[in-house]
């Protein structure tokens, strides 16, 4: 059981405040990303949930037992570092084998657990090593390892793949999911990359100095962003965004449309400019085209196969069933 | 590209490591030769190296003038029992600093080095009165305190940038795991600190042992250190080198000892924290 309620919670440094009065449920099982720019308090935000911070205010129930007098260890949380944290001067099998240590199991017991988690994470010919002997995603697997043999309520991993190299990262981020569909438990996962979040999550927070901009399921994001923040933020590349007379035209201030809803030809279209740097990516192509009069830049995804030049005219077409609204106050207008 | 480095380059090299190796190492080495030879040898000149008389007459004299041994105890005693109660009180202290640092951390740090720039001599004085005062002179337990305070600040520095080292995520991590703060010392901070630990004692002792100056003017006769020993073969009826190279070399003979076999320890203590 993994239910996680937090209720009016805040957190001041001094007299600054990094989290704001804040509501959030994160259901049993699901797996919930945090996802925000740097310094948002998204991880200050999941080490108030561990315990490794107090709340200044407010109230955080798991399992809806208040937590504010239980410490860290007795939360039946489990959590995974940025910087793996394993001790290096025990073996992956003591390290792994830690948490049950202190919980008091029989060795018996614990040599099982390990060895059964080992084998989940592909660690069964490592565990005699040090950590120091293990390359970064090993180290990654290791500390994934100490948190499941623990059989936590809920696991808490910040940003654990950002120390590891592109590949990896794809290869674990695959393998963090699929733990996730084995287990069962509910699982927060902090992180900058808004690609992460879209392809682990359940749910996803985006966060904004303290507040949360919106709440939802990936599709859900990218498809009704709550505001230009979100609209901005979900979506790689970045939804283009234009204000002005263009705008106006829709009934508002400024209207977002992403690269992969625009057409492009080279003979007509409703908007025309001239393509600046093209990004290839083999399947998809990239163009940023400027002198559009509509904002600095516009960004068009195309077919892997269409070229364009460099100071090429082009002309484009927005998909009008895509184009998102927002505000003068930059809230979506529905 | 890598540096190639021919054969005729490293002999060079190795060379000049060695020259460098035997000119440090040379006083200490002469001092040995000398300790086994005759008064008159050893104030020969041309110098005597390898090729003369070598006798212990020089060692059976010091033994039987004064007692090495209880020089040797005193030294022990205040090079151990200062290094002891130096780390009760640096351990906390650069513990606190490392892990709960507030504003001012930085500032006690450098305030506490700075006092190592004080001529000891400045100080002398008044601490010399206090110790009549408080009956402390020519005491073990004086020497101990005095000797702790001033290797104090090294050693709080030392165990600091040590601690420092210790990424403060793997004690979080120890908290989730489910230790508590007797299990987070035991387990965890302990493993990790030891080597820190061992080789600030280790240089400790060595500094304490070879402290000269307050062990010579704090003491007279009971709790006179090996220090003391040495120094009373310099005079006062003219200089008798043979002598005075077997004391020092019995003088020296532990802590060297014992530098020998801890020097990797030693060297890693003290480069620690430079190189990531």
């Amino acid at each position: 059981m993994g239910q996680i309620v937090l209720e009016q919670v805040t957190k001041s440094f001094g007299e600054v405040t990094v989290i704001p009065p804040l509501d959030l449920t994160i259901e049993d099982g699901e797996f919930t990303v945090f996802v925000g720019p740097s310094g948002c308090g998204k991880s200050t935000l999941l080490r108030l949930i561990a315990g490794l911070e107090d709340v200044t205010s407010g109230e955080i129930r798991i399992d809806g037992r208040p937590s504010a007098s239980i410490p860290p260890a007795k939360r039946g949380l489990a959590m995974v570092f940025q910087s793996y944290a394993l001790y290096p001067h025990m073996t992956v099998r003591k390290n792994i084998a830690f948490p049950l240590r202190m919980a008091g199991l029989d060795k018996t017991e614990q040599d099982r657990r390990v060895k059964q988690a080992a084998a989940v994470l592909n660690l069964t010919d490592y565990l005699d090593r040090r950590p120091g002997q293990l390359s970064g995603g090993q180290r990654q697997r290791v500390a994934i390892g100490r948190a499941i043999v623990r059989e936590p309520a809920a696991f808490l991993f910040d940003e654990p793949l950002s120390n590891l190299d592109a590949a990896l990262r794809v290869g674990m981020r695959l393998e963090i999911s699929e733990l996730h569909n084995r287990l069962k438990t509910t699982m927060i996962y902090v992180t900058h990359d808004q690609v992460e979040a879209m392809t682990m999550a359940d749910k996803i927070v985006v966060l904004r100095a303290g507040h949360i901009e919106q709440v939802g399921s990936p599709l859900e994001l990218y498809r009704a962003p709550r505001n230009l923040f979100v609209a901005g933020f979900i979506g790689s590349p970045r939804m283009n965004l234009i204000e002005g007379p263009e705008a106006a035209k829709h009934d508002a201030t400024t209207i977002g449309i992403r690269p992969e809803h625009i057409s492009i030809s080279a003979e007509e279209g409703r908007w025309s400019g001239v393509v600046g740097v093209s990004e290839h990516l083999g399947s998809d192509t990239f163009f940023h085209v400027h002198q559009t009069g509509l904002a600095e830049s516009i960004t068009v995804r195309a077919d892997g196969e269409v070229s364009f030049k460099h100071g090429d005219r082009i002309h484009m077409t927005p998909r009008d069933d895509m184009i998102h609204r927002f505000d003068d106050k930059g809230s979506r207008i529905a | 590209m890598a540096r190639s480095v021919t054969l005729q380059r490293k002999s060079f090299n190795t060379l000049i490591a060695w020259i460098i190796g035997l000119l440090l190492f040379f006083p200490i080495l002469w001092t040995i030769l000398t300790s086994f030879k005759t008064e008159a040898q050893a104030i020969a000149d041309p110098p005597v190296w390898f090729f003369f008389d070598w006798t212990l007459e020089n060692y059976r004299v010091v033994q039987e003038r004064s007692n090495y041994s209880r020089f040797l105890w005193n030294s022990i005693i205040i090079a151990g029992g200062s290094t002891i109660l130096g780390m009760i009180i640096a351990i906390p202290a650069a513990w606190s600093m490392a892990f709960v640092p507030s504003n001012r951390t930085k500032d006690i740090l450098l305030w506490m080095l700075s006092t190592k720039m004080l001529p000891a001599v400045g100080v002398l004085y008044p601490i010399y009165l206090i110790f009549i005062q408080l009956g402390l002179l020519d005491t073990r337990v004086g020497l101990t305190i005095v000797l702790m305070l001033l290797n104090l600040p090294i050693m709080v520095w030392m165990l600091y940038t040590y601690f420092k080292e210790i990424p403060g995520e793997i004690l979080e991590a120890a908290r989730m795991d489910g230790a508590g703060l007797k299990e987070e010392i035991l387990y965890v901070l302990t493993p990790m600190a030891i080597p820190g630990i061992a080789s600030t004692m280790l240089l400790n002792i060595i500094l304490a042992w070879n402290e000269a100056f307050w062990t010579l003017n704090l003491t007279a006769a009971r709790a006179a250190p090996l220090t003391a020993f040495i120094a009373s073969y310099s005079s006062p009826e003219g200089l008798f080198y043979a002598k005075l190279s077997a004391a020092s070399t019995m003088a020296i003979a532990p802590i060297l000892i014992l530098g020998w076999f801890s020097q990797k320890q030693l060297v890693r203590g003290l480069t620690f924290g430079a190189v990531k």
